[in-house]
């Protein structure tokens, strides 16, 4: 018996979320913990996953699956669980991991659950708690399938180095030639930053920075925080900041150690974006902006003015 | 080309989010429910193709009892010709995938929103497209049509893809795919005689069961920091909620 989970890598680094996601297969305590790897990436990175307490890394090493295409990807996942024995599949949600393990889910015939946010408790059947209404509530879910997929949200399990480093098993499979049925032909991506649904730190803005020239006082504070930068709809409408930064309803989800809003009244789609962080603060000119009810912490008073001393004082106490 | 939108009936944005008897069902009373906000972008994106495509069909889908069809006539309303109400309650993201699949065969496009607001599976599109066998994306950000191909722009984690694939597909849609379409008066008029056929659910096996619902613990009261202090927010964060 084991738990498979799905590992993904970003610029050569496997992400924070599926360190969290073998933290999370490890608490089952259903068995061995194998993490799968597809595509080109360093060895000695891979090895890594077993101090987070996977015992086992299975990597596929074919260079056609550096672009990942979902079809194929959700083949390997359905034939590594089978080679496996594995009966749950565990992943950090995503753009490419959340349609993966729904593609698995069918194949195998299992109980699919996304957003799943704790240990499952198995006191009454196999049943998780998942985020629902855009974090505005939980659900329990029981998964009544012998076979399980579980996708998690972020910080669903903390990663914990608790193991040594473990030997990378190539895993030798065949690619089905039709599964290649989607072309990616560019991606586009900003490099070097810090992907905001993984980011501790979040720094937001919103219309109260009245233009995209004033980011820089914004993006300083990001970089003296080591925080990814969001925006509000409005701003992203407005084409100030790209649309992936846009945090809310209709956009990213986020769920850092701490959250800061600037210039951001709050309406209840950016609050949905942004209600699962742990500590929220928000600056903001106008004391009646609905934004200061859902905060832990408050500033009434300019973006211009503030932003600049919080930077310094960020900077002097490091 | 024949599009099918599905549509979910969800509570409009807005809503505060309660349940009744004892957190097993959720709390209707003043809440207004709108088409799903993402599967509202797919609807527009496929009355764009109409328009610009003549002889083509676009028909909408709903699980969903019969609470929801003036969710579905809005949609007709907004340019739709006909639609199909599964009558059933959508509990989960499989029940839902299978009984589109269902009746999505014999169409060239299948679009929806990236995620239902109400219970943000985000997975219906790939299960539909798993279901039948033929490629599905999301979130969808640009769609464009070329011949049997479809040329997309999908969003990932800090950026975009541009990807292609032949129809038939499914696409999960997000904004900015194409700008909501609100329903004029000639539209709300012709809706009221589309055809709306109601068809009993395929029987599903079932996967998941929801035992109950749960709201967050309400939130501390607001610590408020001087302007002229800035330097104490930092040491707050520090001591107090330790989150530097």
């Amino acid at each position: 018996m084991s738990v498979l989970v799905f590992v993904e890598v970003g610029e050569g680094k496997i992400r924070k979320t599926s360190l969290e996601a073998i933290a999370y297969a490890n608490a089952l305590k259903a068995g061995d913990v194998v993490a799968v790897a597809l595509g080109s990436i360093e060895a000695a990175e891979l090895s890594s996953v077993g101090k987070y307490g996977a015992t086992k890394v299975l990597h596929v090493a074919d260079a056609r699956l550096d672009k990942p295409v979902i079809q194929v990807y959700a083949s390997v996942l359905t034939k590594a669980m089978q080679d496996e024995n594995a009966d749950i599949l565990v992943l950090a949600n995503s753009s490419l991991g959340t349609p993966v393990a729904a593609k698995v889910a069918i194949k195998t015939n299992a109980s699919f659950v996304s957003n799943v946010v704790d240990l499952p408790n198995a006191a009454n059947g196999f049943v998780v708690k998942r985020s629902i209404y855009t974090g505005k509530a939980f659900s329990f879910v029981e998964l009544k399938n012998q076979k399980k997929v579980l996708a998690l949200k972020k910080n669903a399990a903390e990663a914990k180095e608790i193991g040594n480093t473990i030997a990378v098993t190539p895993y030798a499979i065949a690619l089905n030639d039709a599964d290649f049925n989607t072309t990616t032909t560019a991606i586009e991506k900003a490099t070097g930053d810090i992907l905001l649904p993984e980011a501790e730190i979040v720094v937001s803005g919103g219309r109260g920075l009245k233009g995209p020239e004033h980011w820089g006082i914004l993006e300083d504070l990001a970089k003296a925080l080591h925080a990814g930068t969001g925006c509000s709809k409005p701003v992203s409408d407005l084409g100030w900041r790209p649309h992936h930064e846009h945090v809310g309803q209709t956009g990213v989800k986020v769920a850092p150690q701490l959250y800061i809003a600037v210039g951001i009244s709050g309406a209840i789609q950016h609050l949905a974006g942004v209600n699962s962080s742990k500590v929220i603060v928000v600056i903001n000119k106008d004391a009646d902006a609905p934004f200061f009810k859902a905060a832990d912490y408050g500033i009434v008073g300019d973006a211009f003015d503030i932003l600049p001393k919080l930077t310094a004082a960020v900077k002097a106490s490091h | 080309m024949k599009i099918l939108v599905c549509i979910s009936h969800v509570p409009d944005t807005t809503s505060k989010i309660n349940f009744t008897e004892n957190g097993t069902k959720f709390d209707t009373t003043g809440v207004q429910f709108i088409i799903g906000p993402y599967d509202d972008y797919a609807l527009a994106r496929a009355i764009e193709l109409k328009e610009a495509n003549a002889g083509t069909l676009v028909t909408v889908i709903n699980i969903g009892l019969a609470e929801t069809e003036s969710t579905i006539r809005k949609a007709l309303a907004i340019g739709a010709d006909d639609a199909i109400r599964v009558n059933a309650d959508p509990t989960d993201s499989f029940f839902v995938a299978s009984q589109i699949a269902e009746h999505a065969k014999g169409f060239d496009l299948i679009l929806m929103g990236r995620e239902s607001i109400d219970y943000n599976g985000g997975v219906v599109h790939a299960m539909v497209g798993e279901l039948l066998g033929i490629p599905s994306l999301s979130p969808v950000m640009k769609l464009e049509i070329d011949g049997s191909k479809v040329k997309m722009e999908r969003e990932i984690e800090g950026g975009h893809e541009n990807v292609e694939a032949n129809l038939p597909l499914v696409a999960g849609c997000q904004e900015p795919i194409a700008e909501w379409k609100i329903p004029n008066m000639r539209g709300i008029m012709s809706a009221r005689t589309k055809p709306l056929k109601v068809v009993e659910p395929k029987a599903v096996d079932k996967t998941v069961v929801v035992q109950k619902f749960e709201l967050p613990p309400a939130k501390g009261a607001i610590r408020m920091i001087s302007a002229d202090n800035v330097a104490e927010l930092v040491t707050l964060l520090k001591t107090e909620a330790k989150v530097l």
